[in-house]
């Protein structure tokens, strides 16, 4: 029997309980792992006792992936795909929106006391549930003898990998398209997901059509992103795993994939933009989500005229960050994910030094307990350096300054990475063609980090394959097939 | 100053209340200038069932002023598409919250069975209202390559503005959602003028506008006589855009009108003489049952009611005798009883027009199959009539303006092609079915029928992703999926340079 997590919040920022069963989620019901395996989760709020386990979940395997694959299947055959019509399908998910809405302190508490993060949640549930009965096709005109047209069907079991948070993001576009899903959420984050299955039951979507399978990369991940009988796979994380799933798609079944990887983007400010406002954007383009977001703009490209005034101002913001505990009230940024993420920051950081770097703010861990990190920012890197080619994803940043556009283009777009860029200049001409010069899926003007569920999402370059949000996103979970009916043609 | 009525509902023992002023701003007022009332009454007993302030050119005025206030103020491009799609679904809960009562009000006042009210015209004005709701914050233009090293051109998709919307009699709370849900997804506002035979409803709607938290302006409701309202809408100066509902008469005018006064954009969804063409391979069972559906839903009154049938002469007789079964086995009452299927006719001008066309076409020899009595008891009944051995030259066949009402007229064919031209053969084009297990048949003739909707093995029913409308002189414009959204846009092209610098002279 999977066990049962049962909490009582009693916080400055939430006050409430919360109660579901931690087994993987199949077929509708909470079942353990085939193994009877199980894994530990780890609070990361100081407010907890730090670093003890507080509950856990079970461990899925590589024949749990079968079965839910096998489950998956049946649904799709049965009571999802094409046999619910779109405006059936759009019903469920926006049901399922008002859940998540009604359950969304209790969601974001459960993931702050996984991830660490400060309270926010974010949906797009109810955008995608207005696209489900939306999905057409085309006719298309070749000559009267002939009836051409396109059908947009589901795919059919989809396997998605997901970091922290990104629920919602992944499981709205696969099931307002009428696919199913074996979904293995990160082993450091099971929680909000495994409650949002009980809202899932609640909604009406039919048992099988979305199933949690927590457990580990190598394991679970692994068995998804090889599976014969999965035809498609999404996967949020980073660029080294990223390469790993697109080479078990293609030595299986040349499953479709979509990556959304890692970045080392580049937030451009130049002599004329609006200082405090460039600030302002910078520091929430680095430090939003303790720096553990794919986009972070975590090397600053600032242009001399402006770059010692620009240094003082983002410095002092940055003090003004209140690092604590995630349930404090008043508390900006929150602990690190896990060790493993905390030694890797701190790795870098000690690299930055040894390279030749200047810490300028920052650089050392927060309190004797828990994985918080000092806002850091660094000067006089060299664009060899390790700090400024690999993602650290933390809260640690290079400022570079660079003297003209040319320049400045060249450097930021100097990386193997292309996930995402912003451009700040009151001259708007000058930004939007440097805008479009900029080698990113996502260029912000004048702003950072602002996401909305039409705008796309997704990478260049190695930062990723396909988009996310948006129309764009249904094109993911869709094949086209077109049918060519013969109406006048003898042979 | 809200009046309400309440009204008498005899048959289930209860009291509906019914506000009867004007709606405007979120509030039901009185007419500025006018004491005229208008009396709604209900076509199965012919007694009245309230009266309602109706509306002025003056009070046509102030609704519109209110809804130009509001598009400016806290609707438009005031708005995002995610708030709008939120009152929008809110609004669709609340419907279906009060579906029951709704289906009451419309039964009595319109007559057609509460159970076909609520479960189909209000099951569909909900999924109607999430459908559109799904589409207001997907409002998207396209970026368009010039010259990269120059400009930026892009377009926006603005809404219209204040829409002037007119509706029927025939589906008062249906059309009502067809008329409102696509123009506050795009962000236009509105002063809707329902029918002045069925404006019930549509005021009972306006406090559930209020209720879902819409802001002032946005929806207005002003009843009155169309040649008051209607005609004061379609003229008006600060009206962007006029959709009407109706007859192809009326439709003229509208259209004249808004040419006149402002080129107003206009679409109109106008009368149909709608075939079906049953050929030899069809089910026969079923073509018969799907044309009793076409001539006896809502008896007749729809503007797409297939009231001409032509049968291949192989299966004539026996597709006939079906027909006639199906038809037969209609049972029209009072929509207030739970055995009905059909209720009377909505008024006495419909009745008389009705049994008008009905008289003449005995008096021109045609043969009547089934019906062609009127009764005898109180209520505007017309029961299904069929008339055979009809020719060309017939009033109920030539004449161009639809019958509107369960009259339904059969002839026979020999080939595809003059099946085809038989259809053809009429200045409107709304709807068209066909039966027949022939594929490449069903292919062709679909192909070459003239209408905005064609009705494969199947009659009437339709989709709210699917778009609905009229070709030839059934209508402009379409209502219904995502072409609805284009009649409540207006493209904006921006050319944006960053990289050209003008030489001049040049």
């Amino acid at each position: 029997m999977p066990a049962r997590f049962e909490y009582e919040f009693d916080t400055p920022v939430y006050k409430g309980s919360t109660s579901f069963e931690t087994g993987l989620f199949i077929g509708g019901d909470f079942v353990d792992g085939s193994d009877l395996g199980t894994i530990e989760c780890h609070p990361t709020g100081k407010y907890l006792a730090t670093g003890k386990v507080f509950t856990s979940v079970s461990e899925g395997t590589a024949k749990d992936v079968d079965i839910a694959v096998q489950v998956a299947q049946k649904a799709y055959e049965t009571s999802w795909g094409l046999n619910v019509p779109g405006l059936e399908r759009a019903n469920i998910l926006w049901k399922l929106a008002q859940l998540m809405e009604a359950n969304a302190q209790e969601l974001a508490a459960l993931e702050s006391l996984d991830n660490g993060k400060t309270f926010g949640w974010a949906s797009g549930t109810d955008y995608y549930a207005g696209w489900a009965d939306k999905v057409t096709g085309q006719t298309l005109e070749t000559d009267e003898r002939m009836l051409a047209y396109t059908r947009h069907e589901p795919i059919g079991v989809v396997g998605q990998i997901i970091p922290f948070m990104m629920f919602v993001w992944k499981i709205a576009p696969a099931l307002a398209t009428g696919n199913t899903v074996v979904l293995k959420p990160s082993e450091f984050t099971p929680l909000s997901a495994l409650r949002m299955c009980a809202l899932i039951n609640e909604a009406g979507v039919p048992p099988g059509v979305v199933n949690v399978v927590p457990g580990y990369g190598d394991t679970v991940g692994a068995a998804i992103s090889a599976h014969p009988k999965i035809e498609k796979v999404a996967f949020t994380g980073s660029t080294l795993v990223g390469r790993k799933i697109m080479e078990a798609a293609a030595k299986s079944n040349l499953k479709k994939i979509t990556l959304e990887l890692g970045g080392k983007s580049p937030n451009v400010i130049f002599d004329d933009a609006d200082l405090d406002q460039a600030v302002k954007w910078a520091t929430h383009g680095l430090f939003w989500n303790h720096g553990q977001a794919c986009c972070a703009g975590s090397r600053i490209f600032v242009q001399a005229g402006i770059y010692d005034a620009f240094l003082a101002k983002f410095t002092e913001k940055a003090r003004e960050i209140r690092i604590g505990d995630p349930f404090s009230a008043n508390v900006d940024q929150g602990p690190q994910i896990s060790q493993i993420q905390y030694d890797r920051i701190m790795g870098y950081i000690e690299s930055g030094r040894r390279d030749g770097a200047k810490v300028h703010l920052g650089g050392g861990r927060v309190g004797g307990e828990g994985f918080f990190v000092e806002p850091t920012i660094f000067v006089d890197a060299k664009p060899e350096m390790k700090i400024v080619q690999e993602e650290i994803f933390g809260p640690v940043g290079v400022v570079v300054k660079f003297e003209n556009e040319e320049d400045v283009i060249r450097q930021a777009n100097d990386t193997f990475y292309g996930l995402a860029a912003a451009v700040f200049s009151k001259d708007i001409s000058r930004a939007i063609t440097v805008a479009h010069k900029l080698k990113a899926g996502t260029v912000w003007v004048n702003c950072y980090n602002t996401f909305h569920p039409a705008v796309p999402f997704g990478g260049f370059k190695q930062s990723g394959i396909g988009r996310e949000l948006g129309q764009y996103a249904l094109d993911n979970y869709t094949n086209v097939k077109a049918v060519q009916v013969n109406i006048g043609t003898r042979l | 100053m809200a009046q309400t009525a309440v009204v008498n509902v005899p048959k289930l023992n209860k009291t509906i209340n019914v506000p009867t002023g004007l709606f405007i701003n979120n509030e039901f007022v009185p007419s500025v200038d006018s004491q005229e009332r208008i009396d709604a009454v209900n076509p199965a007993t012919e007694e009245v069932i309230c009266s309602i302030i109706a509306g002025s050119e003056k009070d046509i005025d102030v609704a519109v002023a209110a809804a130009r206030h509001a598009f400016k103020t806290t609707w438009g491009k005031n708005i995002t598409g995610w708030e709008r799609s939120r009152l929008l679904n809110k609004l669709a809960d609340l419907i279906e919250r009060d579906a029951q009562e709704l289906a009451e009000l419309e039964a009595l006042n319109n007559g057609k069975p509460i159970k076909i009210a609520r479960d189909f015209d209000i099951g569909d004005s909900i999924q109607c209202l999430r459908y559109y709701a799904g589409w207001a914050d997907k409002i998207a233009g396209q970026t368009l390559e010039c010259d990269n090293t120059k400009k930026l051109a892009f377009t926006r998709h603005d809404p219209i503005g204040v829409c002037g919307q007119i509706i029927p009699w025939n589906y008062p709370i249906n059309m009502w959602s067809w008329k409102v849900a696509p123009a506050l997804a795009v962000g236009c506002t509105i002063v809707m003028k329902p029918s002045e035979l069925t404006p019930l409803t549509a005021l009972k709607l306006s406090e559930l506008v209020v209720e879902a938290g819409f802001p002032p302006g946005v929806v207005n409701t002003v009843p009155s006589l169309g040649s008051v309202g209607g005609a004061a809408l379609a003229a008006h100066p600060d009206v962007d855009k006029v959709a009407f509902t109706g007859s192809t008469v009326t439709g003229r005018k509208i259209m004249e009108a808004a040419a006149k006064s402002n080129l107003k954009k206009v679409s109109l969804e106008l009368g149909g003489k709608s075939p079906h063409l049953v050929f030899e391979s069809a089910d026969l069972e079923q073509a018969a049952s799907w044309a009793a559906l076409g001539i006896c839903y809502n008896t007749g009154q729809d503007c797409t009611a297939g009231s001409r049938v032509y049968v291949q002469d192989t299966v004539y007789d026996k597709f006939l005798a079906v027909l006639v079964d199906k038809v037969k086995a209609l049972n029209v009452g009072d929509g207030l009883d739970d055995a009905t299927g059909a209720g009377p006719v909505v008024s006495k001008g419909q009745y008389d027009r009705v049994w008008g066309y009905i008289e003449s076409g005995k008096a021109e020899g045609a043969r009547v199959l089934v019906g062609g009595e009127k009764r005898n008891s109180k209520g505007y009944y017309v029961d299904p009539t069929i008339f055979t051995n009809i020719s060309a030259d017939m009033k109920i066949v030539k004449e161009e303006a639809s019958i509107f009402g369960p009259v339904l007229s059969v002839g026979k064919f020999k080939t595809e092609e003059e099946a085809v031209i038989l259809a053809n053969d009429t200045s409107y084009g709304l709807g068209a079915g066909l039966h027949s297990n022939d594929a490449n048949q069903c292919m062709r003739v679909s192909s070459a029928l003239e209408a905005g909707t064609v009705w494969v093995n199947q009659y009437n029913l339709l989709c709210n992703n699917v778009p609905f409308g009229g070709k030839k002189q059934s209508g402009i414009g379409r209502e219904l999926g995502s072409y609805a959204l284009e009649e409540y846009t207006s493209v904006k092209a921006i050319h944006w340079n960053f990289g050209e610098k003008l030489e001049w002279p040049l």
